[in-house]
Parts: structure tokens; sequence; C-alpha cells
């Protein structure tokens, strides 16, 4: 009868929220099949500790265990994540005028492939914030590090994001 | 307000993250400002072509079906409670003893990627701070001015210590993040170079000495010293640089 009510209720707080732990899970490992693997271990694994959420908000928790999922499958993945080196510091912005970049960024592949490029710490920020129009709070609670760090994390995400598009229309 | 100050919060005025006092300051500077205003448009043309391209994964059908499957086979396959608690409880403690040696696996990241990261963010801090004219939060010369402007805005007291006997005057502080947490950025000076002294509270994990490393054209010196961790950097040459890690541990 206790685990009738448990599953209800997961089906009721949690399960609705499975677009956005596939969507995190697909931008953050970029390919469908590992994606769907670990959104559905991701599902699994909360449905076992559901017990542990009392109130709060669904979607975060489980999002918080998408990422920790993917994070663990990363780090047994490297190579799946390429070395990005990039000095933002010696880069500057200047000179790309709005109306260019929207035009640029109009090509959804070329905002995804974008998006793919940027380390993964920077795009889970982008996809949280600008997909799942997650708080700054509640980034800092799924990304575990304090909101001051969201927001600098955001703007450098911004900055790499802007400078890649701009550096992709110079090269056309 | 200034234009470095919008530039800080613009991010949390597009997110709707700022409070209406500080949203209101920077609406007023970016309608004076050309070149705010211009960022600004940036980051809303950014934003909108993130929001309006459809890059949203959707999970797939055959997803939903095997995540409802999986459900129902978990809901079931779970044990009455009370069943066997003593067998759960030894199983938790298993998974407890395994969970924790997993967890010290993954995320205490090993030394030498910890410092690579750490020396990247110090030279980083340092740059910003040279950069953006942001050096000092609080100016003084005097080290008794400047440790106690740390007061409640760290929860640790960064020694302060004056060096200018050593011909390397003390410029002011400022706080900075470093590591993912706050941190003491002291600002020293040997004649044209700035030197920034980054310290916070953090356990030795190898034996003692300074080590030397040198990122972007700039020389790093790191130690640590009674719990704490000191990261000077400059582009002051190394020997100099070295000179100025001496003077701050010998005994005072």
């Amino acid at each position: 009868m206790q685990e009738e009510n448990k599953s209800a209720r997961f089906e009721r707080v949690v399960l609705p929220h499975l677009d956005a732990a596939y969507n995190l899970a697909r931008w953050l490992v970029r390919n469908d099949a590992d994606a769907e693997d670990l959104a559905q271990e991701a599902v699994l694994r909360a449905f076992k500790f559901f017990g542990g959420l009392h109130g709060g908000d669904g979607r975060a928790w489980l999002l918080t265990i998408v990422r920790n999922t993917c994070y663990t499958w990363l780090q047994r993945n490297r190579a799946h994540e390429p070395p990005t080196p990039f000095d933002e510091e010696l880069h500057g912005a200047e000179g790309a005028n709005p109306e260019t970049i929207l035009l640029e960024v109009a090509d959804r592949r070329v905002l995804e492939q974008a998006l793919e490029e940027l380390p993964v710490e920077f795009r889970e920020v982008i996809i949280l914030r600008e997909l799942e129009d997650l708080s700054y709070k509640e980034i800092a609670n799924v990304v575990d590090v304090p909101v001051g760090t969201v927001m600098s994390r955001l703007a450098r995400a911004r900055r790499r994001l802007h400078l890649s598009l701009t550096a992709r229309r110079e090269e056309v | 307000m200034s234009c470095r100050e919008t530039q800080n919060l613009l991010h949390g005025y597009v997110d709707g993250e700022l409070d209406l006092l500080n949203s209101l300051r920077v609406e007023g500077h970016l309608q004076d400002c050309p070149a705010c205003a211009h960022e600004h448009r940036n980051q809303h043309a950014l934003r909108t072509a993130l929001r309006t391209n459809s890059l949203y994964f959707n999970a797939p059908t055959k997803l939903q079906k095997r995540v409802a499957a999986n459900l129902r086979a978990a809901a079931k396959g779970e044990p009455e409670p009370r069943a066997w608690p003593w067998r759960r409880l030894a199983f938790a403690g298993a998974l407890a003893v395994v969970t924790v040696v997993a967890l010290g696996l993954l995320f205490i990241p090993s030394r030498p990627a910890r410092e690579e990261l750490l020396a990247q963010e110090v030279v980083s801090g340092h740059v910003r701070s040279l950069m953006a004219s942001h050096l000092t939060d609080v100016v003084s010369t005097d080290q008794h001015t400047v440790k106690p402007w740390f007061d409640g805005k760290l929860d640790f007291s960064p020694q302060v210590t004056d060096l200018s006997a050593q011909g390397f005057p003390l410029a002011g502080g400022r706080l900075d993040y470093v590591g993912d947490r706050p941190v003491a950025a002291l600002v020293y000076q040997r004649r044209q170079h700035f030197i920034n002294l980054f310290t916070w509270p953090e356990a030795p994990e190898s034996g003692g000495g300074s080590r030397v490393a040198s990122r972007q054209g700039y020389n790093l010196v790191y130690w640590h010293r009674a719990g704490m961790a000191y990261w000077a950097v400059s582009d002051l040459n190394l020997s100099e640089l070295q000179e100025f890690s001496r003077a701050l541990q010998s005994p005072t």
C-alpha cells in the first residue's frame, strides 16, 4: 500500500520533469543514446531516494541527480570531453554588432555547435538558465556552488559563446 | 554607476536577478552609456536566440516507455518496509561505505589537477584585477587598516604583514574568488610591479616549502603556513617574487 503511494506521488511530483532530465543529460553528454541511459538511470535513482525529498521542487531535485549521474559518467568517459584551450582574457569581443550576431545565431545548428563546444561547467549553467529557466538560487543548488559563482560563470559562459559565434562569422 | 559596475551587474539585470534599486541604477546607466547599452543588446540578442531556436531536447517516446516500465519493476522489487531489517541495515552500511569511498575517489581532484586549476584561477584573478582597474577594495599602505577591513567579509582573518622595510610596500586589499570560495587578496608593490597575494584557510596536503610555477608570463610562488594557503602572483621576476615569499614566511 505504502509503495503504491510512493509510486503515485513520484509520478505526480517528479515524472513530469522527464523532459527536463533528458534535456540536461543530452546537453551534458552530447549524444542521444547515452543521454537516454543516463536520464533513465537518474530517474530510477531519484525513485530510490524519493523519501529524501520533503516538499521542495521536484524538477530542481531531479536535475541535481541527473547532473551528478552525468558527471560520474563523464569522469569515466573523459575522452568524450575535448580539452578546450581558450584564453578569454586575450580575446576581445569588440566590434561585434548585435544585428550580425542575431543573424548568425538564427542558424540553429551553428548555435548548437557553439554550445556543445563550451566546457561542461559553462554549458550546464547556460542550459539551466536559458532552457530550464532556473533562478540563480536554483542553479546554485543544482550545481552546488555559491550564487555569486553562478553569476560569474554565466557571464563567462555567455562571453565565450558570444566570442565563438563572432569567430564563426569571421570564418565564413 | 560606473561601466565596470554595470558590466558586473549586467547579467543579473538581464536575468531579472537584481533588486529594484540596482535594476534602476543599471537602467539609468544603459540610457547614458552607448558602450554598455551595446553590450546589453548583445546579451539580449544571444539570449533571445538561445530561447527561440528550439534547442530543447524533449524525452523520446521510447525513453518515456522505458522509464515507466522500469519504475513499475522498481516499485514491485522494493522489499516491504520492515522486512529483514538487519539485512537492510547491513546493506545500508555497506552502501554507505561504498558511497563514501566512491565520493572520495570522484570528487577530490588529484593534487596536481587542483594545483593547476588554482594556478589558472590565481593568474586570472591577477589579470582581472589589473585589467579592470579593480586592484583594491581598500586602499591603504597600513596593515592595521587593511586587516580589519576583511572582518565580516570573510569567514577567516587573513594575516596582513608589513613588508615595506623589505621593499614590498602594501598597496591595499580586495575580496576575490578562488577555488570556489571567497578569498583575501592582498596587493603589494615592487617598483611598478604589483603582486597579488591570495590567501585562504587550507590544510597542507604535502610537505612544507614553497613551490613555483609560471603561467602566461606570470610567476607564481605558493606555500602553506599555519593552516593557510598562500599564492603570490606577479609579472615580477621569479627571484624577487621568491624573496617576497621568503620575507612573508620569515618569523616576525
